[in-house]
């Protein structure tokens, strides 16, 4: 590239001072407005497919709103329903109960595997996408195989337990199975990407921490955690919010493993049905869309509270 | 430097035998006939029956799967091409030309990055049956045509990558802001905008929910016909077992063509985060 530009550029200056000035005027209203017109596609259809459709919530959410239209503005009736409605809150739990079975297990796992990778390996690009390999299948494929596997007749969790003498476990049947195997199936695909991360992180420490260390004697699992887990704070703050960004959002696991018509109600009891299951429900299968926008602004404000709440805790722990 | 112990590699590979496990065993159920469903030990190794379930996956009823295939292609290939172009340009303004606004715009693009999808997705419905877009691919496709993490990733990327000097120099040269996109921003981009292609076009061949909210039965993309099969065929496991290998073929190619820009992209994106 530079070698190219240089040379023509050092030519340019003795240009006939004419055409030079026609292109000056056309060349400043250029400098003035094409930042402009760059930017503007992105800000006008995130305006309307993006803030229109936020702020619009908020205002559905205060109406009697089904599929036929406004139905009378309630106020915050809605809000008021939620706030007594056992289903919300059951699917909040279950949320939350996911969200710290596939987080907590998957980060730390994800440290692991980042420390192993962190060393003199042979074959590194090969390990690192063998590692990376589950975030590169569909969702739904995922969800289908993991529900054959955890299948309660079928299942090759169900066969292995066999082995060792446990009785068939109906994932689908209870809160805690059928939370354990849909964490299972978020932590399988996401645990190498967040692995990816920690590398990365790891790779940007000075090398003398280390050999100051090695030098006073500190073993290498102390080295990991005084040196290591405190030099990459920020990676953990950035995949602990972000894993609890998308586990708040959890859906598509939850809906595929539910299997059959009823699936979108997380199972006969609600057992795993997810707040954005809830949302789907009420708002698409009722046509309750006043409900379905005050459920959705419930999401959006208990992800802000988790993500502040994670961030003072990461914050603080780590100091 | 000490040498790295062989138990280092034997636990690496041990623990990606296990994370490949499940798309092996995917594969090898693909290649199976239903009479193998509840055998213990399960099957380890594929049949011969591939083509013949995949034949019947693309022949099932109310699946659409073809469809289903044609659709997201179509949605995958059009947003990411729409996102890397917008991105790319937008990206470019934010970071090399000045502009009255220029940080309140941006501050704006990073806190809409914080929104989750579910939260728009009720009134973006509204505005599809106000549009007659209700069951028709533009649904899935014309909301995501831009990327507030797109233009935010590209930014940071043209700061660190398109040295000024050389914008300067195309603009002595008589350039138009244009002509520099295209001839010094862009080549210069491409590593970048490669990654982000790659992330648009697995988000996009993935989204899920949004689909099923907005298509039907008669018009659905990937994940909808997997979903439809999971729901209406969960009795014939090789069948929805081809579909789930099948949804997944696109993104392992991608995926082995690029896997070195994907993890360099990831691994760069997380040591500047």
């Amino acid at each position: 590239m530079v070698t190219q530009q240089r040379p023509r550029a050092a030519v340019k200056p003795p240009a006939p001072p004419r055409p030079r000035e026609r292109g000056s005027l056309l060349s400043r209203w250029d400098l003035k407005a094409s930042p402009y017109l760059y930017i503007s596609p992105f800000f006008l259809l995130f305006a309307v497919f993006g803030l229109f459709p936020l702020l619009y919530t908020a205002w559905v959410s205060l109406h009697n709103w089904d599929l036929g239209g406004d139905g009378g503005f309630i106020g915050l009736d809605n809000y008021a329903t939620l706030f007594g409605d056992p289903d919300f809150w059951n699917a909040v739990v279950n949320t939350l109960g996911m969200l710290v079975l596939a987080t907590v297990p998957q980060l730390l796992l994800a440290m692991v595997v980042a420390a192993l990778l962190n060393q003199q390996l042979r074959a590194r690009l090969l390990l690192r996408m063998g590692v990376l390999l589950p975030i590169v299948t569909s969702v739904a494929a995922v969800g289908i195989v993991f529900s054959q596997i955890f299948d309660r007749d079928a299942g090759m969790v169900n066969g292995l337990l066999h082995l060792v003498g446990v009785s068939p476990i109906d994932w689908r049947a209870d809160k805690w199975s059928s939370w354990i195997a849909i964490s299972t199936m978020v932590d399988w695909r996401w645990t190498g990407y967040n692995s990816l991360i920690y590398l990365a992180a790891m790779q940007s420490i000075p090398r003398e921490l280390y050999e100051a260390a090695t030098v006073d004697g500190a073993s290498k699992i102390r080295q990991f955690r005084s040196i290591t887990v405190p030099m990459i704070r920020p990676a953990i703050v950035f995949t602990v919010i972000m894993s609890t960004i998308a586990g708040m959002q959890l859906f598509t696991e939850p809906l595929i493993f539910g299997q059959g018509t009823y699936a979108i109600s997380g199972g006969s009891l609600r057992q795993f049905q997810t707040v954005s299951m809830y949302m789907f429900e009420k708002a698409f299968r009722d046509a309750d869309l006043g409900y379905g926008s005050a459920i959705a602004w419930m999401i959006f404000l208990l992800i802000t509270i988790l993500a502040v709440i994670n961030f003072l805790v990461t914050r603080r722990s780590a100091k | 430097m000490r040498k790295t112990s062989p138990l280092v590699y034997v636990t690496l590979l041990a623990g990606i035998a296990l994370s490949a496990f499940p798309l092996y065993w995917l594969f090898v159920v693909a290649t199976r006939t239903n009479d193998i469903v509840g055998d213990w030990p399960p099957p380890l190794l594929p049949g011969g029956n591939l083509f013949g379930n995949i034949g019947r996956l693309f022949s099932a009823e109310d699946a659409n799967f073809l469809l289903g295939m044609v659709n997201s292609a179509i949605a995958s290939v059009v947003v990411t091409v729409s996102v890397v172009f917008f991105s790319t340009l937008a990206g470019f303004a934010f970071a090399k030309l000045r502009f009255r606004g220029r940080n309140g715009l941006l501050v704006v693009i990073l806190g809409t990055m914080m929104i989750p999808v579910q939260m728009g997705i009720i009134p973006l419905y509204m505005i599809m049956v106000q549009l007659g877009w209700q069951n028709r691919l533009q649904a899935v496709i014309v909301p995501f045509l831009v990327s507030a993490f797109g233009v935010f990733m590209m930014r940071q990327y043209a700061e660190r990558s398109v040295p000024d000097e050389l914008i300067e120099a195309a603009r002595i040269d008589g350039c138009s802001t244009f002509r520099i996109y295209l001839t010094v921003v862009l080549p210069a981009l491409r590593p970048g905008a490669s990654v982000l292609a790659l992330f648009t076009f697995m988000s996009t061949w993935n989204e899920f929910l949004w689909p099923i909210a907005v298509l039907e039965n008669d018009n659905p993309t990937v994940q909808f016909s997997l979903n439809q099969l999971s729901t209406s065929y969960y009795t014939d496991y090789t069948l929805m077992f081809a579909g789930a290998l099948v949804a997944c073929v696109p993104l392992l190619l991608v995926f082995l063509a690029f896997g070195k820009q994907i993890i360099g992209g990831i691994m760069e994106g997380a040591v500047k985060a």
